[in-house]
């Protein structure tokens, strides 16, 4: 177990020697604070918590950026330590994968975490620096924070599970981007095409509420602004009810990363060195 | 005491049989060399006691353990053929990482890159060394902990001679402690007096496995006699002795190993005329030939 320990030690600081550590916290901390100040309702506005303004905008770009950090965390795991040689080596010392993999997961978790912490930080800063502390809530901000983490989870467990099944990290970069994109993006536009396809048929009752929340994309965005809602997906909102839900939310956030890392402790044990 | 056995293995990828039912042994404190030409299995051999690569058949036995169970894993030291690190990371940074993953002290770890020469480059970045330079940290980290047995493949690859010298100095200290040490390698002329027993592969099979005067033996390799002789006196006893006259005083015989007192009789008996003689027996890269089927060299 402590060997859990070690790996992920020796991994923080290996994402800090290669800049991962930077480029994710400059990603998060760049675009958060260019959101916050350029969707700043004038100090004063009637009613609207400054706070919750910033959180709405902040989603909308977690959704693409946190995913895009964990997947570029760990698309590099395994196969490029199996590519330059490193990991035949690591597999004669006294661990199991499992610990390997877990111990990476820890590091990378923790990177991710802290870039997070550091963009949502400085939102909080920038709105309490204009608005003062008296009115905020704070509790959508921490809502943020833990379900970005799950969502980043998510993406890392994907890319170690690629990273494991391919032999190049050409290739595994290669695949990442397309999850990326398909998650991101793909998936919602060919989910709106079904609903105008279906007119408000069966498929929009039963079927869409759950497809919806099983990307885990669309989960985080569901949870962390569900009045504001996706707008492109809004029409088939009324009908997801329960399982769209946030139970349904809920659930897609803690299975991914489960699964994922699962699957990808699988993928690990074939792998030859 | 049995440090590592192999029983009947074999290794097939695909259609290509690279390890063909070898049987092997290596006993605590005893230094054995793996030769073979390229392709030979000797990597293959090396990953399978590891459980790098699984074995299609047979049997390994490691200190009792599974090849490839933690327990086996933590007695057995390793250094890839080709080995890497974190080039980013410096070497005292990668070697108490190892130390950690061993539970080994990390200040033996950084005896021991002193150990290897690499003292003055300890808190370097790996990405800046040169390939001897990284072989001695590949060679640092599989001495970690005293292993039980010590698997080196081709461990003096990219070292200077001189370096060499100190890497079987190593070796020699690593054995009298008790550690079992395979190791494969190209470099025969180092081999030859430093290591117990030498086992040959070649396509995947055995074919010799025994300390260096056995082999002799067993080879009848012609043992070289080299007989320096007065000037005037050389055509006589090239008439009467035999072999080839290499210049104005010297004289090239050989013959079989048990023949070889004889013929030295014969040559004493020669008196004052005879000036030197150098006996030379079959070298390992004849044996080395003779064995892997490679018999280039005329009898
Ligand atoms: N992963 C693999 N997949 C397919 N073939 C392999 C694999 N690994 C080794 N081989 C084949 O097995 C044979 C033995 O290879 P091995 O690396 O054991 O040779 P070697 O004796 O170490 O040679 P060298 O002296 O060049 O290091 C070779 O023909 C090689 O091509
Ligand atoms: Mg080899």
């Amino acid at each position: 177990m402590l060997s859990v320990f070690t790996i992920a030690r020796q991994e923080l600081l290996l994402a800090r020697r290669n800049m991962w550590v930077a480029t994710s916290v400059i990603l998060m901390g760049l675009f958060t604070t260019v959101l916050t100040l350029a969707g700043d309702a004038p100090s004063g506005t009637l009613g609207v918590d400054p706070l919750l303004v910033a959180t709405t905008s902040i989603t909308t770009l977690s959704v693409y950026l946190v995913p895009l950090i964990g997947l570029l965390l760990s698309f590099d795991a395994i196969s490029g330590e199996s590519e330059r040689g490193t990991l035949a080596l690591s597999l004669t010392y006294p661990l199991s994968r499992g610990e390997i993999l877990l111990g990476k997961f820890l590091a990378h978790f923790l990177v991710l975490g802290f870039a997070i912490a550091v963009g949502l930080g400085l939102a909080a800063v920038l709105v309490i620096w204009k608005h003062g502390m008296e009115d905020l809530s704070f509790a959508p901000l921490l809502k943020l924070f833990v379900t970005a983490q799950a969502l980043g989870a998510a993406f890392l467990g994907l890319g170690y599970l690629v990273s494991a099944m391919v032999r190049q990290t050409g290739v595994a970069s290669g695949i990442v981007i397309i999850i990326w994109l398909v998650s991101v993006v793909l998936y919602d536009l060919a989910l709106l095409g079904a609903l105008v396809a279906d007119n408000g048929g069966s498929f929009t009752k039963n079927l869409f509420p759950f497809l919806l929340v099983a990307n885990p994309a669309d989960a985080f965005r569901l949870i962390n602004m569900p009045d504001v809602s996706v707008p492109v997906l809004s029409s088939g909102l009324g009908a997801a009810g329960g399982a769209s839900g946030l139970a349904g939310q809920v659930t897609s956030l803690l299975l991914w990363p489960f699964t994922t890392l699962f699957a990808a402790w699988l993928a690990l044990r074939k792998v030859e060195p | 005491m049995t440090a590592l056995l192999l029983e009947n293995v074999t290794k097939t990828f695909g259609k290509l049989a690279a390890v063909r039912g070898i049987d092997l042994k290596v006993d605590a404190g005893e230094r054995v060399a793996l030769l073979g030409h390229n392709g030979a299995g000797k990597s293959t051999s090396l990953r399978m006691v590891l459980g790098l690569t699984p074995l299609t058949s047979g049997r390994i036995d490691v200190l009792g353990h599974a090849p490839g169970s933690r327990a086996a894993r933590a007695l057995t030291g390793y250094l890839p053929e080709n080995v890497a690190f974190h080039a980013a990371l410096t070497a005292r940074e990668q070697l108490h990482h190892f130390a950690r993953l061993k539970s080994v002290k990390t200040a033996l770890a950084d005896e021991l890159l002193e150990r290897v020469g690499l003292g003055h480059a300890l808190n370097r970045r790996i990405r800046t060394y040169s390939k001897g330079m990284r072989q001695r940290v590949g060679l640092a980290q599989a001495l970690l902990g005293q292993p039980a047995l010590a698997l080196l493949d081709e461990p003096t690859s990219g070292l200077d001679p001189i370096s060499r010298h100190d890497f079987y100095d190593i070796v020699d200290d690593l054995a009298k402690g008790g550690t079992a040490v395979l190791l494969s390698s190209h470099a025969l002329t180092d081999l030859e007096t430093r290591t117990d027993r030498i086992a040959i592969m070649s396509k995947g099979k055995l074919v010799a496995n025994a300390s260096l005067p056995e082999l002799r033996a067993e080879a009848r390799l012609p043992v070289r006699l080299e007989i320096t002789t007065s000037p005037d006196a050389t055509e006589r006893i090239s008439a009467s002795l035999g072999g080839t006259r290499m210049n104005g005083q010297k004289l090239w015989l050989t013959c079989k190993q048990d023949e070889k007192m004889a013929r030295l009789g014969q040559i004493l008996a020669l008196g004052g005329a005879v000036r030197d003689v150098d006996v030379t027996p079959a070298s390992l890269e004849e044996l080395y030939r003779h064995y892997s089927g490679h018999n280039l060299e005329a009898p």
